[in-house]
């Protein structure tokens, strides 16, 4: 078995032995079965793309805390060293960690296909904007859930990690808005880097190749940073 | 036997030097001291005072048991920690097995079993799927992997506890589980780092006895302050000290090393002022004084103890003798009590124990040697 699929394994347990994966998943399910319901009663279509949006901003909680034990944990309780004195690498940890959380987060949306279902039931909804919605969520959540890995490596406390973790996708949240305030280039590449911006299309059904990219590239540049920032301590 | 062949040395350390980041305590995540979360690291010293190693050179001959000696903060830890990969040094290299730890890292893993000192243990998770993520990780071969587990938990007697979780193990039933992941996938090299603290006494002794039974097969590394443990455990004993490696030798080796002048203990028959006036006159004699009871009471004299029972002139009288610095007294002791006819029934000579050698190497190492004050006291150690 390769070093990443052990240490996946070993974390995707970890998320479900113990409350952890259970109370996000409680928490996030009834926020965004809340939050489909009344969309669904407000504009009386079926159409998931509010529900989408909505489903985005719970990611800002939802990541943090996936991944705020995921590094700051092994720190504080010393298996950190049993891990870097394996002979996985230090990538293959990183990344095999980091795949658990986005899986975790994958089993958490084919939760909440019971959505789409129930309009089906009801309905002939539209079934690409549907799938393409996914998709984007699906990549929002990978983008956000390596930045709050990204927190997690920074310390030892679960309780910093989250709070950073959680700052940190604010602002990459918020930069879009300062976009049309800001003129000029600044105001582009402000509005270029904004996590929520590129989330339109996919909830409109369009797949665009630059944001799909925009999104692995985000998460990718967060996973190495992760670790840049492990290895660094090492250093120390 | 993979690695170099050519050489029967399993690990080799040369210049190793690693000082943290403006001597401070390392950034959190790489506590160089096992402290509860919250807290700092008390070293008794100045927090200026920079940790780390500077410039160790040592090896370790293929199925050899080291011991490193040292008080808290000494730099065990820091050195098992460059070792087995964790934390690159500053300057110098370390071969592991055969193979560079900073060139080969993974190969060099592969053949170390680590014991850290608080064993790294998921709480949530059982001693079963604990030891079977690290015999994964170990990449132990699906197919050995069970036996392998078994293998490890008979060694470290874990069966009882063996489906339960972690968190709820005492902390003795950790550290054996920690011992157990680190023999798992059978490596060359063990590094065990103060591997029976938190151990009730029969605990200690089952785990010492299972490192010696160890040894030979695997190399090891282990790391103490409880200086009985190292001298029963260890072939070799290395001690460091703010850093530096200030002795290395066997147990025995060390103490007699380090007791600058002979000690001796003998029982001569004979009139006391006559045989005290012959033992003054000595030359090369720096001082001594009665020992009463000493030796006698060790139990380790049987046969002298018999040799005095038949009945002659005058009391067995029994002192503490110390020479001046490089003088053997043993000769002319000898010659001069058999000129003088009062027979010596016993004379050995006194080595230091580990825990005085370890007192004189980690406290005053730079006194002039020699400087015949305060006899360092008999230990149990018979020459």
């Amino acid at each position: 078995m390769s070093n990443v699929a052990v240490i996946f394994r070993r974390e995707v347990s970890g998320y479900f032995v113990t409350p952890v994966a259970y109370v996000v998943f409680a928490v996030f399910l009834v926020l965004s079965g809340y939050f489909f319901t009344m969309s669904l009663f407000a504009t009386q279509t079926a159409d998931m793309s509010i529900t989408f949006g909505n489903m985005s901003v719970t990611l800002l909680f939802v990541a943090p805390v996936l991944t705020m034990k995921m590094l700051a944990e092994e720190g504080r309780q010393g298996t950190m060293e049993l891990l870097l004195t394996s002979p996985a690498s230090l990538t293959s940890i990183v990344v095999g960690k980091y795949l658990a959380a986005v899986f975790t987060f994958l089993v958490l949306l084919l939760v909440t296909a019971l959505y789409p279902i129930s309009l089906f039931w009801v309905s002939k909804p539209d079934l690409g904007p549907i799938l393409s919605g996914y998709l984007g969520i699906l990549l929002l959540g990978a983008a956000c859930l390596a930045v709050g890995m990204f927190a997690s490596s920074l310390t030892e406390s679960q309780v910093v990690a989250g709070m950073l973790g959680f700052g940190l996708l604010l602002l990459f949240w918020v930069l879009g808005w300062a976009s049309g305030n800001v003129t000029g280039v600044a105001g582009e590449v402000l509005g270029a880097l904004s996590l929520l911006n590129r989330l339109d299309g996919f909830t409109r059904g369009i797949i665009n190749g630059a944001d799909v990219l925009y999104y692995l590239s985000f998460a990718f540049a967060f996973v190495f940073l992760t670790v840049r920032v492990v290895d660094a301590r090492r250093w120390s | 036997m993979v690695g170099d062949d050519t050489h029967n040395l399993t690990i080799e350390v040369h210049n190793l030097t690693k000082v943290y980041v403006g001597g401070r305590p390392p950034a959190p995540g790489l506590r160089q001291k096992a402290v509860p979360d919250g807290e700092e690291p008390h070293t008794g010293r100045p927090a200026a005072a920079a940790r780390g190693i500077y410039d160790l050179t040592f090896s370790v001959q293929k199925g050899e048991i080291l011991g490193f000696l040292g008080p808290n903060g000494a730099g065990k830890t820091t050195t098992m920690r460059i070792l087995t990969g964790y934390m690159p040094p500053t300057s110098g290299t370390a071969r592991v097995a055969g193979f560079d730890i900073f060139e080969q890292p993974a190969e060099a893993k592969r053949r170390i079993g680590y014991l850290p000192e608080i064993p790294p243990l998921y709480p949530e998770m059982t001693v079963k799927a604990q030891l079977s993520f690290v015999a994964d990780l170990k990449g132990v071969p699906r197919a050995s992997r069970k036996a392998a587990i078994a293998r490890v938990v008979e060694a470290t007697n874990l069966g009882p506890v063996y489906n339960r979780l972690v968190k709820n193990l005492s902390r003795g039933y950790k550290q054996r589980v920690g011992l157990a992941q680190a023999l798992l996938g059978d490596p060359e090299v063990l590094i065990l780092d103060e591997p029976t603290v938190g151990l009730d006494p029969k605990q200690i002794i089952e785990i010492r006895q299972l490192i010696r039974s160890l040894g030979g097969k695997h190399t090891v590394i282990l790391s103490s302050h409880i200086l009985p443990e190292v001298s029963m455990v260890c072939e070799r004993v290395a001690i460091i000290n703010h850093g530096r490696l200030v002795g290395m030798d066997t147990p025995e080796g060390l103490a007699r090393k380090l007791s600058h002048s002979q000690q001796l203990l003998v029982a001569i028959k004979g009139p006391q002022a006559q045989v005290e006036a012959q033992i003054a006159s000595l030359p090369g004699m720096a001082s001594w004084r009665p020992a009463e009871g000493e030796g006698a009471a060790q139990g380790a004299t049987g046969a002298a103890g018999a040799g005095s029972r038949p009945a002659q002139t005058g009391p067995v009288l029994r002192y503490h003798l110390e020479a001046q610095p490089d003088v053997d007294l043993r000769e002319p002791l000898f010659f001069q009590m058999a000129r003088a006819g009062y027979p010596i029934l016993e004379m050995r000579q006194v080595s230091l124990s580990l825990e005085d050698v370890f007192l004189q190497l980690t406290t005053e190492e730079n006194t002039e040697p020699g400087d015949g004050q305060e006899g360092p006291k008999e230990g149990a150690q018979h020459v």
